[in-house]
């Protein structure tokens, strides 16, 4: 396990060396620049001029290629030419926002999308099963903005019992020393703000788990379907064994391999940010971020963001495949 | 098999477990949102949400709407705007004398006045303000750092680019506590009115030098700047005292009771930044915030029926049709007009923009001083345009018509739309029109710029309250971009950048815009206001044409 593990681990070197480079090109090519961008419609062609020779913009590719991954080597992603703040410091910022939102809309969507699932294959055929196939549908057509705007005006603006944008209310005296703030109000003691981060992310988290949601209640619906009717359940409903057994340790267990491998992808999604939940609650994360950052051409934080994006997306699919190991001994003698 | 059968079904009670927590949080939820604190505390605390952030609270280094919404509280001008108008009104300076040659400013200060830190405002600390600005070094000099400085001064005194202009300062001197004289190198009636824009504020100099406000570190490709003046220390004399700032979450100002004038009824103010314009409306209507800057046209019905106070900014922007005179056809005066006759700049209005907008007859806004409408106007008339055609000498005549893509402005709603309009009206008239479209930055900004577009769309948003911001911009001395050159203009409009009384001034610019209207470089048609909208109990709120509220007359009921 260690030596795959490793080797994995390993296998990130030349994606990242391969990315990197791609990336560094990608961004250049977008049309304009970060002067032309910071200077609007003010940018007269010496300002612009003036602002690229600041920012080194005007040597060879190359040599702000190599400057850029030796600097990376040490630790160092640059300055946003937007924010003028270290990407780093705007990466440890947006960061925990989108994955406090990110694990909100999984719990939401494993918590509801299993059992629902799991019950629809199980009932077959019933009323259960036929609304849950039409309700995915819907989940995954319904725009999230939209969606968004309805649980806004329902849960806030008419029953005023959950906020509408933020992560916290801002009457609120909190510290926030890990920059997780559902975290924060349980480190300092504070539970007022530990409850209402956690409110906070309610909306977001349900608008944002929605297709995923959706996802995992199809994908476990088929998976679980296709497990009942295999001869091993049969087998051991003919060996008396008890159905819980039978559905714990033989259904479920089965049918998790592919409901693991959608989840550990939809992990990976979100924690690349969503733009669309994250504008419309307000949410300061870090897909909002980088939307913003390819308007002002921000360099910097595209090639460093999207860096980050790359490794974390990687490790989560390492995850997984440990969880296959874990829950498949077959993975593990593969 | 036991083993591991045991976790799926406890990882499954888990999720259960964290669902049903998530949806008890949720019920057990306060009645309201935002009142999670006490009554008393929200009485007197005013959130506002902003559509962004504020860049840096330094205000030298910002030129965005939002970084001066939020410094306009913490720091004072020398010079400020009249009270829902243009025209310039004292602030720290109490009166001011401009000498014959537009030359020298004499500002008389208030006494009594103290920085937040309680340091004393005095001639010595404006000047000191002044030198800084002046002798701006390396990041400093970026015009995305210090804009407005090379806008209104034009250059350093060691400019490190060959593109940047001989200064216009040149010198500040105290000549007593409470008398600072500003000279220029050029005479400039203009800069009195510049000198009301929030990025000349009045900074307290030991603030600057302690908590370092221009020491930049970084690397070369990536400079920054270090210092905490301009995110967690700025130190003004204004009515409300910075407190804190978490990004992306609340920016908190407390009232500043030291203030000299008169104290602020507020005693907090918290932005919130919410992006757009439609979620900043419905966070209004569930109540968690009390105000919020530029609604959408759209939501202006739903906000007054939900019993929301809507609050209308005079507009201070202004859209137009230019002509580029490096082609033959528009150095065609006849042409010029024709197209200015062409176009129903009352239909495009009333279909492409919003509630309150209005025609512009003129290259500024009518909200500005000095503005009068004693000049030619074209009206709407497609016979008007005929005739002219013919009387051009013109055959069939083409026009080559720029419109940007990826841009929308207050000026400039829909320019796709306004050019389906426009193009309709001008074929109406007999001109064939040859569509071209580039996106707005940077390929269409160079084009136009370059002159290289025979008829285009533009317009202008207000920097501050002076005709020169408008009309000199576009045609106090030739620009590629219009390629014409008009001595007469030229004249009048650099007459009155220099003119230091001010009746003399207006008088000046009647005269260019009535020669504006006649030599007709362009078409102006469309001027936009803004919105802004506060809940019921909000009293008091003075909106200002060019952006420049205080905060401290605000009060909740």
């Amino acid at each position: 396990m260690l030596r795959f593990v490793v080797r994995r681990l390993a296998l990130l070197v030349p994606i990242l060396l391969g990315l990197s480079i791609l990336l560094f090109l990608w961004v250049r090519a977008l049309p304009g620049g970060p002067a032309e961008a910071l200077l609007g419609e003010r940018a007269t062609p010496e300002a612009v001029e003036r602002v690229r020779r600041l920012y080194g913009l005007d040597r060879p590719w190359y040599e702000q290629y190599f400057t850029w991954v030796g600097n990376l080597l040490r630790g160092d992603l640059g300055v946003s030419t937007r924010t003028q703040h270290p990407v780093l410091e705007e990466l440890l910022r947006t960061f925990p926002a989108t994955m406090e939102l990110a694990l909100t809309a999984m719990i939401f969507a494993v918590g509801v999308g299993i059992p629902l699932g799991y019950f629809a294959a199980r009932r077959h055929g019933s009323w259960l099963d036929h609304l849950s196939v039409a309700g995915s549908l819907f989940g995954i057509t319904i725009p999230v903005f939209f969606l968004g705007y309805m649980l806004k005006f329902v849960f806030a603006e008419k029953l005023g019992i959950l906020p509408t944008d933020g992560r916290q209310d801002p009457l609120l005296d909190v510290v926030h020393p890990t920059g997780f703030y559902v975290l924060d109000g349980l480190v300092s003691g504070n539970l007022e703000a530990f409850a209402d981060a956690f409110q906070h992310l309610i909306l977001p988290g349900i608008a944002l788990g929605t297709i995923p949601l959706a996802i995992v209640v199809r994908i476990t619906r088929a998976s679980v379907l296709d497990v009942l009717h295999e001869d091993y359940v049969r087998t051991a409903e003919a060996k008396g064994l008890k159905p819980a057994t039978i559905r714990g340790r033989h259904v479920l267990r089965n049918a998790m391999l592919p409901i693991i491998t959608i989840i550990g992808l939809q992990v990976g999604l979100l924690l690349g940010g969503a733009v669309l939940t994250e504008t419309v609650f307000a949410f300061p994360g870090f897909g909002k971020f980088i939307a913003d950052s390819i308007m002002a051409r921000d360099y910097a934080v595209l090639q460093g963001f999207i860096l980050f994006t790359a490794v974390v997306f990687v490790l989560v699919n390492l995850l997984v495949d440990i969880a296959y190991g874990l829950i498949d001994p077959r993975v593990r003698v593969a | 098999m036991r083993r591991n059968g045991m976790p799926l079904r406890g990882t499954l009670a888990v999720i259960a477990g964290t669902v049903l927590i998530i949806s008890t949080a949720a019920c057990g939820g306060d009645a309201e949102p935002g009142a999670t604190a006490t009554d008393a505390a929200k009485g007197s605390t005013f959130i506002f949400a902003s559509s962004a952030d504020p860049s840096i609270l330094d205000p030298a280094y910002h030129s965005d709407g939002e970084s001066s919404r939020v410094t306009n509280q913490i720091f004072e001008t020398l010079v400020t705007t009249e009270k829902g108008g243009t025209g310039v009104a004292p602030s720290l300076a109490e009166s001011w004398e401009v000498s014959e040659d537009a030359k020298t400013y004499t500002f008389k200060l208030h006494q009594g006045v103290k920085f937040h830190d309680g340091e004393v405002f005095n001639a010595a600390a404006v000047c000191a303000n002044f030198e800084r600005w002046y002798n701006f070094t390396g990041l400093s000099q970026s015009d995305s750092v210090s804009y407005y400085w090379v806008t209104v001064f034009r250059g350093f005194a060691k400019n490190e680019s060959d593109t940047l202009g001989k200064s216009l300062y040149g010198g500040c001197a105290a000549k007593d506590d409470n008398t600072v004289e500003l000279k220029l190198t050029e005479p400039s009636a203009a800069v009195l009115s510049a000198l009301t824009l929030s990025s000349f504020a009045i900074a307290s100099p030991k603030a600057l030098k302690d908590y370092k406000a221009d020491e930049v570190g970084g690397t070369a490709e990536s400079p920054l700047f270090t210092g905490t003046f301009g995110t967690e220390h700025p130190v003004g004399t204004g009515p409300f005292k910075f407190a804190s700032w978490t990004r992306g979450d609340k920016l908190e100002l407390v009232r500043n009771d030291d203030y000299w004038g008169e104290k602020a009824k507020l005693s907090k103010i918290i932005y919130r930044p919410i992006e757009k314009a439609a979620d900043r409306a419905q966070a209004l209507r569930a109540g968690s915030v009390h105000a919020f800057d530029y609604a959408d046209p759209a939501d202006l019905e739903s906000l007054k029926s939900a019993g929301v106070q809507v609050i209308e900014r005079a507009p201070f922007n202004m859209g137009y049709l230019g002509f580029s005179q490096k082609t033959k056809i528009m150095q065609n005066q006849k042409i010029r007009q024709a197209i200015a006759h062409a176009i129903n700049r009352e239909n495009v209005v009333k279909t492409k923009y919003g509630a309150g907008a209005k025609v512009a007859n003129a290259f500024m806004p009518d909200s500005l001083w000095s503005y009068t409408e004693d000049f030619a106007k074209y009206d709407y008339s497609v016979d008007k345009a005929k005739q002219l055609i013919a009387e051009s000498g013109e055959a069939n005549p083409t026009l080559e018509f720029c419109y940007p893509s990826g841009v929308s402005r207050a000026y400039m709603v829909d320019p796709a739309g306004n050019f389906q309009l426009m193009k309709a009206d001008l074929e109406a008239a007999g001109f064939k029109v040859n569509p071209k479209t580039s996106p707005w930055s940077p390929d269409y900004l160079n084009t136009t710029q370059a002159g290289d577009c025979p008829l285009f769309m533009l317009g202008w948003n207000g920097d501050f309250g002076d005709p020169d911001n408008f009309l000199g911009t576009f045609f106090q001395s030739f620009s590629s971009q219009w390629s014409f050159k008009n001595e007469p203009i030229f004249k009048v409009l650099n007459d009155a950048e220099q003119e230091p009384d001010q009746a003399k001034r207006e008088e000046l610019y009647k005269q260019a815009n009535a020669l504006i209207a006649e030599f007709v470089p362009g078409v102006p048609y469309a001027q936009s206001p803004s919105f802004s909208a506060a809940a019921k109990n909000v009293q008091g709120w003075e909106p200002s044409p060019v952006l420049n509220d205080v905060f401290a007359t605000i009060s909740l009921s």
